[in-house]
């Protein structure tokens, strides 16, 4: 079972917070600010496993995390997980928000929170594993979108205008995400 | 004018945003542009929230949630809108249904109250015609179901697993479990179509299947064992890897179960392994065939291939580059260490180089098998090699975790892999070097670990110390003095404890007087002047009665000790004075020329002794003493403040390595706190005034002192002769020899002027002597084996290579183990539960519920609800007329709410572990208190007390005759009463005994508190044993209870912890549970039924401060026939008893009328008189009982055949108790 998905930028900032279990929202930021502290002190070329500890579960959890440009993606999972299949998990969603998001940076997930968890929904459910397919989730997603573009219709286009408007004085987007391949010959 | 300007513009901005509501984008933007005032922008933000969140516009409904989701995200608690939530959920569209359904997962759980009102809205969305709003209501249902939801929407769920969508059907699998999590009754009707979803024709349906099965399984695996050939299939079918994880993790978890399915599995798993290229699925193949190894370990010898297999996939796997691989790798052979070590140790010099590896976690991996590899002929290089990562070791945590591993190596089951303790010493010694270390008091410990248990190694150790004691001003100034300073603590001892071993005990004496001691922590000093006065007396007694010598060097002494008077720890400041004052006696008896040496020498006599760690538990407490009784007066809390010394020894105490000392009581008189010694008293006032006592009186206290040890339960006595264990029965002569001369070479080494010996150099030494040994054995063998021909056959050779490895190394005597009391073993885990903090196990876990279900039970009639029976014994009974079969189910239903009773105790008693987990005060009283149960204490009878009702339960089960758990809707009580079988399963209950008792009347009740009350007399001596089920009905906590019964002429309460009151403070009443106490009588006379006056009291935790204590007052109801017990009498000396003409005394009654037939009134009357039937026909039966004096009591129940009436004649020595007796009977039988 996966306990937790968290993501968190190289300074601690949560990005994406998913606990399938019930924390309040004080040990939620808590277990944020300790796992950072966990992960960010190891260096780039260390394993990608951390013994969780008290943190989140107890000794049964293990902390697998990757860590993309500006952005750590971390799984807290228990013994029934499969520590390689994980990595590959976490490299399925990274993947698959780059193509929801046409090269995915940070500020995509700054932005469009919601987006990413409605992502995450087709990739896991209630802290197990739904889909891993990369195509599915993204067709899946796609039709969502296109379902909420016709309730939207016409009134929607003043409001489209309008972010587009803001958006305008945004500083460039740096497409700064890249995702390296994995070596663990894990396609499915 | 300005701000006028301003204002205006805000308003113009104000009403602008008003109409172009702030959208999340608005929102992030706005948060990343106010950096300084983050939390004032937000908080206005939440206003602005909150003003959308008022309009009737969803869509602004909609755009405020979607930014409370956000806000979430940043730590602020937006539960207070759940409401709005639910409303945003309940819209018709998909874009605002999705945005409330986020918000819902996100901030939803459990205990929130609203949803309760969502039950029909998923309904709704459960059943919607768009897969993706169905979708939706499952991904949030997963993040806040709850067991009103699990049982409401649980048909939904299933039926939606047939759905047409694949879509639809996965999400409806995953959710399932959660529903069984919420709801577990729902399993066993859900299972058979969960079973079906294996083979469902999308392969994600399947996968999410197989991971929903793997889940429970890990929770029962014993359920899923049918299921094993349909997996068996899969694996060697499926070409989805996650499914084949899955699978093989959840085989992994059935071998253990059934050890044929194991050996079915290595061929494909062999297979799998050698075909397969994804390195996850490799990595699970050999997890599993590793658990299948361990599980048929003994069995089959010829599963080396598979092990080979397994150990080269895993050095391939370690040599990788990938670190994940690496780390993986490790963690695999660890577990192959467990049970095959010989084929790790293959690959020592694999782990070696992951020791250098940059990667911490790798690092710690390798050290955490380097433990498991050692043996004697490598424990020394890799210590070596350690020493020399710990010199290089960046990073204290890294450096203090190979330390203790270092240590942890080598004293692992008492020293097996040291073969040179000189070397292990100097180990220690240079440990001690390491800056910022903050094992300094493990190293310690060691230090006297080996010291004590290792006779030949103390010389060589007291002269290592003894230059530590030169140099101890390092430590002082050291930056880490405090921690590595310990190590002075085990050198002054070892110096001062085997003095006789120091080469020049007056200059260690002279560098321990200068040091500047008061500047160490208490317990140091203590430890210093107390073998101080060890080495003076040493040298006094050595120096052949030289008077001028001694009386030089105690003058000396003299003089340097009264700088420690100004120490500021109490405990070494009387301590030094304590020896400074008997060190001014000796000085004034030897200038009178009136010293008797022998005097000052009994101070120290007698040999040490290692104490096991067990010992103090496993003294027995002796009869008619309350552990938990104060001595004293309770100390006021404002007393609480405790001396660090007393932590320090607190500590010491709790590890393994205790030393008691004949004479030198210091220790034991500071870790106790529950004995008082008189002699002790007086010499603490003594010394505080300074008063010199005379040596006689110094005398007379030791031996009131030993007086009491004597008689002192607690003290543990050491005896004379140390237990020494030889490693080996027969130790050649040659090996000795060699250990003799190494002991001479080794200190000849060190000259005279005491330097500190590199571990490297005796390293180097004794690699020397080792290989001089195998040489010299080498020769040897070679002879024997020339004699003894080609007989031997391979696989013996390989054994006898190591045994000669083994003859290499000296024998030393190492004194293992420890003393315990007269008449007790070590064995025995019995009490390991206290070690362990209690609380961590014991916490609940909702996946438990989940261990209970049993496929295998055939469901039967749902059982009512638990009701703790006031009992009407005549309708139990059955007829006559009924068959066995019957008869057993009505005692199965008996014992449903009579074992939820105990159940509940149970569940009490866990609650108050935590609670003492919790309270510091308490934990305070668990330390006092005596490791005895909590409540309910076992009754000292062998007759059935509360508890015997649950030994049913598991030997019901055994027997197949289950009852139906499952279907009860109190699902935590199978849980429950499964720890419970555990624990107080004892074995020797008989049915008999079940039906016996358990009986439990109304005895008072208030509107806080229920008490009924349970008698069962003693089966041996005059006593009663008076059970209260006390029943909280409020819902706060109640505790401090106490009850008092007035004695009367008759009986006597027992165990009281004042006049005629006990109190129970250990119990405390949870809101809405209930409790047992205990109380016992003794009873002097019989003849008359008592009514006892009882006062109850108690206090209720209203809130967090505020207590109110109430009280009971009622009569205790002790009948004359609670006064008999169970007697069984054969016919023969029965009718023996009848004509011996002692039952003196007769009585009839006789009943003109009953409704039940005899012989039902029989049984009714034998279950609750604790009569016994002697024998009986149709109409008539003789019973017998005794009470509890020994009188007997014979009845003869006859029944008239006219109009079911009964006649009843009793016989008996006690004419007022049988009549009172009769009496009784007949109110009960009309």
């Amino acid at each position: 079972m996966i306990k937790a998905i968290l993501v968190f930028n190289n300074s601690a900032k949560p990005r994406l917070i998913k606990f399938f279990e019930y924390y309040p929202e004080e040990i939620q930021q808590q277990i944020v600010r300790e796992t950072y502290h966990l992960v960010s002190k190891r260096d780039e070329n260390v394993c990608n496993f951390l013994e969780g500890g008290s943190l989140i579960g107890g000794n049964d959890y293990r902390l697998i995390y990757r860590h993309y440009a500006t952005l750590y993606f971390i799984f807290c999972v228990d013994s029934s997980e499969s520590e390689l299949g994980i990595l590959d998990l976490i490299q399925v969603f990274v993947e698959t928000l780059d193509k929801c998001f046409e090269n995915v940076c940070e500020l995509d997930l700054i932005f469009h929170a919601d987006k990413v968890h409605y992502i995450l929904q087709e990739l896991c459910l209630g802290g197990m594993v739904l889909e891993t397919s990369m195509n599915e989730i993204v067709a899946r997603i796609e039709e969502q979108s296109k379902l909420e573009k016709q309730e939207a219709g016409i009134s929607a286009a003043p409001a489209k205008a309008m972010t587009a408007l803001k958006e305008m004085n945004l500083p460039q987007k740096i497409k700064d995400i890249k995702l390296p391949d994995l070596n663990l010959n894990l396609r499915f | 004018m300005s701000t006028t300007m301003d204002q205006v513009v805000k308003k113009a901005k104000d009403s602008f945003g008003q109409m172009f509501d702030k959208s999340l984008h608005d929102l992030v933007r706005g948060i990343r542009n106010h950096k300084d005032d983050e939390s004032k922008y937000i908080n206005e933000a939440i206003d602005e929230i909150k003003q959308e969140l008022k309009q009737e516009n969803m869509a602004v409904k909609a755009n405020a949630v979607n930014k409370l989701t956000y806000l979430q995200m940043l730590g602020y608690d937006i539960s207070w809108s759940a409401f709005n939530i639910i409303e945003v959920m309940s819209s018709n569209k998909f874009t605002f249904k999705r945005i409330g359904y986020l918000a819902a997962s996100q901030c939803f759980h459990e205990g929130t109250d609203v949803l309760m009102l969502t039950t029909n809205m998923i309904r709704k969305d459960l059943n919607s015609a768009s897969m993706y709003e169905v979708g939706l209501a499952m991904s949030g249902l997963s993040c806040f179901i709850n067991g009103d939801l699990a049982r409401d929407l649980a048909n939904d769920i299933m039926r939606l697993m047939t759905s047409g969508k694949a879509y639809v059907r996965k999400r409806a699998v995953l959710l399932l479990y959660k529903v069984f999590l919420n709801n577990p009754d729902a399993l066993k009707p859900a299972f058979p179509r969960l079973k079906e979803k294996l083979e469902d024709p999308d392969p994600g349906v399947q996968a999410a299947a197989v991971n929903v099965i793997c889940e429970l399984a890990r929770r029962n695996p014993k359920n899923y064992l049918a299921l094993a050939p349909i997996f068996f299939r899969l694996m060697t079918t499926s070409t989805n890897n996650w499914v084949l994880i899955k699978i093989i993790k959840l085989f992994g978890a059935l071998t253990p179960l059934e050890p044929r399915l194991g050996k079915k599995l290595i061929e494909p798993l062999t297979n799998l392994i050698h075909s397969t290229s994804a390195m996850s699925l490799l990595y699970e193949c050999i997890n599993t065939i590793l658990a299948v190894l361990v599980s048929i370990s003994s069995g089959l010898p010829n599963h080396n291939a598979s092990i080979q297999l397994c150990v080269q996939k895993l050095r391939i796997l370690i040599e990788d580059s990938d670190q994940n691989l690496k780390y993986l790798g490790l963690l695999a052979m660890s577990k192959i260490l467990q049970t095959h070590p010989k084929s790790v140790q293959a690959h020592n010099d694999l782990i070696m180089q992951c020791l250098d590896d940059k990667d911490e976690s790798i690092r710690l991996r390798a050290l955490d098998l380097l433990s498991g590899m050692v043996s004697k002929k490598t424990l020394m290089d890799i210590i070596r090699k350690l020493m020399v990562h710990m010199h290089k070791a960046e990073g204290s945590h890294y450096r203090d975790e190979l330390l203790s591993k270092i240590i942890e190596v080598c004293s692992q089951s008492d020293y097996t892999h040291i073969a040179n303790f000189e070397w292990y010493i100097s180990i220690l010694v240079e440990l001690t070097r390491l800056e910022g270390t903050k094992h300094g008091s493990l190293i310690s410990l060691q230090l006297l670990d080996v010291a004590v248990r290792v006779e030949s190694i103390r010389e060589f150790a007291c002269n290592q110390m003894a230059v530590l004691l030169e140099n101890s001003h390092v430590f002082l100034l050291g930056s880490n003095s405090s921690s590595v300073a310990e190590v002075l603590y085990a050198a002054a001892w070892i110096c001062g404890e085997f003095t006789s071993n120091l080469k020049d005990p007056q200059k260690t004496l002279e560098s321990m007087l200068n040091t500047k001691i008061t500047l160490f922590p208490g317990h140091i000093q203590s430890v210093y002047y107390q073998n101080i006065l060890k080495i003076i007396t040493y040298i006094i007694t050595t120096s052949d009665n030289n008077d001028t010598t001694a009386k030089n060097l105690i003058s000396m002494s003299i003089d340097k000790m009264s700088l420690f008077l100004s120490s500021d720890d109490v405990e070494a400041q009387e301590r030094a004075s304590v020896i400074l004052n008997i060190l001014k006696v000796v000085l004034k008896l030897i200038e009178k020329s009136e010293f008797n040496l022998n005097e000052l020498n009994v101070l120290f006599d007698g040999i040490l002794n290692p104490v096991a760690g067990k010992a103090q538990r496993k003294v027995v407490v002796p009869n008619g003493l309350d552990l938990d009784a104060w001595i004293n007066d309770p100390p006021s809390e404002s007393e609480d403040e405790s001396v660090p010394t007393n932590q320090y020894y607190e500590n010491k105490n709790t590890t393994q390595n205790l030393f008691s000392n004949n004479d030198n009581k210091e220790d034991y008189y500071h870790s106790s706190n529950l004995s008082s010694y008189p002699g002790d008293g007086s010499g603490y006032t003594q010394s505080k005034t300074y008063a010199e006592p005379s040596t006689e009186e110094i005398e007379k206290q030791r031996e009131t002192r030993k007086q009491s040890e004597k008689v002192n339960p607690y003290y543990l006595k050491g005896s004379t002769q140390t237990k020494l264990i030889q490693k080996t029965d027969a130790s050649p002569i040659s090996s000795n020899t060699n250990d003799q001369s190494q002991t001479k070479t080794s200190t000849g080494a060190f000259p005279a002027n005491l330097q500190l010996s590199l571990s490297d150099q005796l390293y180097r030494q004794s690699k020397i002597d080792e290989e001089n040994r195998r040489l010299k054995k080498k020769s040897k063998t070679d002879n024997g084996s020339s004699k003894k021909g080609k007989k031997s056959t391979k696989k013996s050779d390989s054994t006898t290579v190591d045994e000669v490895d083994e003859d290499l190394y000296p024998i030393i005597k190492v004194t293992r183990g420890g003393e315990l009391p007269e008449g007790v073993t070590e064995s025995g885990n019995e009490d390991n539960e206290n070690d362990e903090p209690s609380g961590k196990n014991k916490k609940y876990d909702p996946h438990q519920a989940l261990k209970n279900i049993n496929f295998d039970e055939k469901p039967v009639q749902i059982v009512p609800p638990p009701i703790v029976q006031k009992p009407e014994p005549v309708e139990k009974l059955p007829t006559t007329t009924e068959k066995p079969k019957k008869k057993k189910k009505t005692v199965g239903k008996e014992e449903k709410p009579s074992s939820s009773s105990s159940l509940k105790v149970k569940h009490k008693r866990e609650r108050s572990d935590y609670k003492e987990l919790s309270s510091p005060a308490d934990i305070e009283d668990k330390r006092v208190v005596s490791p005895a149960p909590p409540p309910p204490p076992p009754a000292p009878t062998t007759t059935a007390s509360p508890v015997v009702p649950t030994e049913e339960k598991p030997k019901k089960k055994k027997t197949k005759e289950k009852k139906s758990a499952t279907t009860d809707n109190k699902t935590s009580e199978p849980l429950l009463l499964d720890i419970m079988s555990d624990d107080i399963m004892s074995g020797n209950s008989s049915n008999e005994q079940y039906n016996e008792e358990n009986v439990y009347k109304l005895a008072a009740q208030s509107d806080n508190l229920i008490i009924e009350s349970s008698v069962i007399p003693s089966s041996s001596t005059a006593q009663l044993d008076v059970t209260f089920l006390l029943k909280n009905c409020t819902s706060s906590i109640i505790d401090h209870i106490g009850i008092n019964v007035i004695d009367s002429m008759s009986s006597k309460l027992l165990n009281t912890t004042s006049k005629n009151e006990i109190s129970f403070p250990s119990i405390s009443l949870f809101p809405h549970s209930q409790n047992y106490i205990h109380i016992y009588f003794a009873i002097t006379a019989i003849s008359f039924p008592q009514k006892l006056k009882t006062t109850l009291t108690y206090s209720i935790h209203k809130s967090s401060n505020e207590n109110q204590t109430e009280t009971i007052e009622f009569k205790l109801d002790l009948p004359c026939s609670q006064f008999l017990r169970k007697k069984t009498l054969n016919s023969n000396a029965f009718a023996d008893l009848m004509s011996s003409g002692t039952l003196t005394s007769q009585s009839h009654i006789s009943i003109p009328s009953s409704s039940q037939d005899f012989s039902s009134i029989i049984k009714t009357i034998c279950q609750s008189y604790r009569l016994t039937v002697v024998d009986q026909i149709n109409s008539a039966a003789s019973l017998y009982s005794e009470s509890i004096l020994g009188h007997p009591v014979a009845l003869l129940f006859k029944s008239s055949n006219s109009q079911n009436g009964i006649s009843i004649n009793g016989k008996s020595s006690e004419t007022h108790f049988l009549s009172n007796l009769m009496e009784e009977i007949k109110s009960f039988l009309k």
